[in-house]
């Protein structure tokens, strides 16, 4: 690779409970990368991007975050190295207005974090609209936006989405991909998603990996993302 | 008239201060952490000692509680480092070790201190409206009590804590992924409900006798005012304190003390019948 490698993640296993779901991840992604992870329901997309943050315990392996082993540290000191999450379901805090559901996302870049409000309202000004209402009452697009700027608030090197398409409708799925596009554009900030929905891979996603009985099965690279071969990869 | 009213409210005022100190400690671990803390009344017990011990060494009252509010909640943090937290999502475990640990303090202090300790008197100080004598003191109590409920809204709506906090409640996973440090804010918070509860036992100490058991006098109605007022400790435990305030002194006033506690815990019991999940559950469910 010829860019500084980002995140490496090296023969990842993790368990729930006695059950085997990953065994054996294997990927890296450069600086500035937006990626996406593919495969069908229950081959283990979301059980990676738990581990990647570090909510779920790695039985083996070894996760580096800009060169440092990062196995053993646990979610919230990942948050503050500088990896955002975006959850699958958004996890909005419901009972909270959207600032302070931002408020906790400037943890993370301390001082920092907290001038990057103006940066987040700019990519997502219907947060602005909405800065005091309880996020709980909000549409499936609007908390995805928000869960995301969540993560942004906090100037993350990577981000780690989980089905940023779910649930929300299609012209927002549009909108929320050309935010990542601009935020990777103008930040730097490194991608990685996990999505079901093929439309969102190919808008957004330069790689590509396919998963599949908790392993990396295939790997397409920038030039290779196109309809055909996702889905031929999708079918196995 | 008006010296009637006032006795109202003085009466209100007494029973509601009671509840709100007593309960405020317990209803912030039980509604932060899930945490059903049987060690509150010894935390309260704890306020009280150290409060009358340094006043016997000739601290004054005022400072003697403060100390004894942070001392308590010093202990509680401890506590929560040593015991609580190896116990998180296991609720009858932290239920019986918690109550085990009341067992300890109360026998412990039987031997150490003995049955009582001297105690040290109401500070004198009241005033007459119309026919009537009041006790100034009652209406410290009182203010302090108001004082709580306004600390624990600023400290949990208005402080970067308060947002991790609440964050941590609403799911503590993903605060934990934005960079929260929950563990600290498992602690802070027990130590919070600890000191509250230390600060009830301190204020109480001077208008009562000081026995290693003495937690238990509180502890029926802190556990009363936070099951009626559910697990939100900012929508629940003063609308709680209010409307069982006002049902025993209502009664107190006609029937006397003992018909009070009675209808207080029927009225209680009704309650939870109707809102099994306290007030707040109520006022949480109608926002969303």
């Amino acid at each position: 690779m010829t860019r500084e490698a980002v995140l490496e993640v090296c023969g990842l296993w993790a368990n729930y409970g006695a059950t085997p779901i990953l065994q054996g991840v294997d990927m890296a992604v450069g600086k500035g990368e937006i990626v996406g992870i593919i495969g069908r329901n229950g081959v283990g997309k979301t059980t990676t991007m738990r581990c990647l943050i570090g909510l779920l315990r790695t039985a083996r392996g070894e996760i580096r975050f800009l060169g440092e082993d990062i196995t053993r540290v646990a979610a919230d000191g990942r948050a503050r190295l500088g990896i955002g999450y975006i959850p699958q379901g958004r996890d909005v805090f419901p009972r909270m207005t959207v600032a302070e559901n931002l408020t906790v996302g400037t943890l993370i870049g301390g001082p920092k974090g907290r001038k990057l409000s103006d940066l987040v309202y700019t990519y997502f000004p219907r947060l602005a609209e909405r800065r005091d209402q309880m996020a709980g009452t909000m549409s499936g697009g609007e908390q995805q936006q928000l869960a995301i700027g969540r993560a942004l608030i906090g100037n993350p090197a990577l981000m780690l989405l989980d089905e940023p398409s779910e649930g929300v409708q299609p012209s927002i799925v549009q909108m929320i991909c050309d935010a990542l596009k601009s935020i990777r554009d103008e930040l730097g900030t490194t991608i990685v998603f996990v999505e079901q929905n093929l439309d969102t891979i190919l808008a957004i996603a330069e790689r590509c990996y396919v998963m599949d009985k908790g392993r990396i099965t295939a790997s397409l690279g920038s030039g290779e993302v196109d309809a055909h071969r996702v889905r031929e990869h999708l079918l196995i | 008239m008006f010296a009637e009213l006032f006795s109202t409210f003085y009466q209100f005022a007494d029973v509601f201060a009671f509840l709100i100190l007593s309960a405020a400690g317990l209803a912030i671990v039980f509604g932060m952490m899930g945490v059903i803390n049987m060690a509150h009344g010894e935390f309260i017990m704890c306020g009280a000692y150290v409060t009358v011990g340094l006043v016997h060494a000739g601290v004054p009252l005022p400072l003697a509680q403060a100390c004894a509010t942070i001392a308590a909640g010093l202990i509680g943090v401890v506590v929560e480092v040593l015991i609580v937290r190896k116990l998180y999502k296991r609720p009858l475990d932290t239920l019986l070790a918690t109550w085990g640990l009341s067992l300890i303090v109360t026998q412990g202090l039987l031997i150490l201190l003995g049955s009582s300790i001297p105690g040290i008197g109401t500070p004198e100080g009241s005033f007459t409206v119309g026919p009537y004598t009041f006790s100034t003191y009652r209406l410290v109590l009182f203010a302090c009590a108001i004082g709580v409920l306004a600390a624990i809204y600023v400290i949990f709506m208005r402080t970067r804590f308060g947002v991790m906090a609440r964050a941590t409640m609403q799911n503590a996973a993903m605060a934990q992924a934005l960079g929260v440090k929950v563990g600290g804010v498992y602690a802070a918070s027990f130590g919070l409900g600890a000191a509250l509860a230390g600060l009830c036992g301190a204020l109480y100490a001077p208008t009562m006798t000081l026995i290693p058991t003495m937690g238990a006098t509180f502890v029926v109605e802190s556990f009363v005012t936070v099951v009626v007022g559910g697990a939100n400790v900012l929508l629940g435990t003063a609308p709680a304190g209010v409307l069982l305030a006002t049902v025993r002194m209502l009664l107190n006033a006609n029937y006397g003390q003992i018909i009070g506690q009675i209808g207080m815990l029927v009225a209680v019991i009704l309650i939870i019948r109707v809102l099994p999940e306290g007030i707040s559950g109520l006022l949480v469910r109608r926002g969303r």
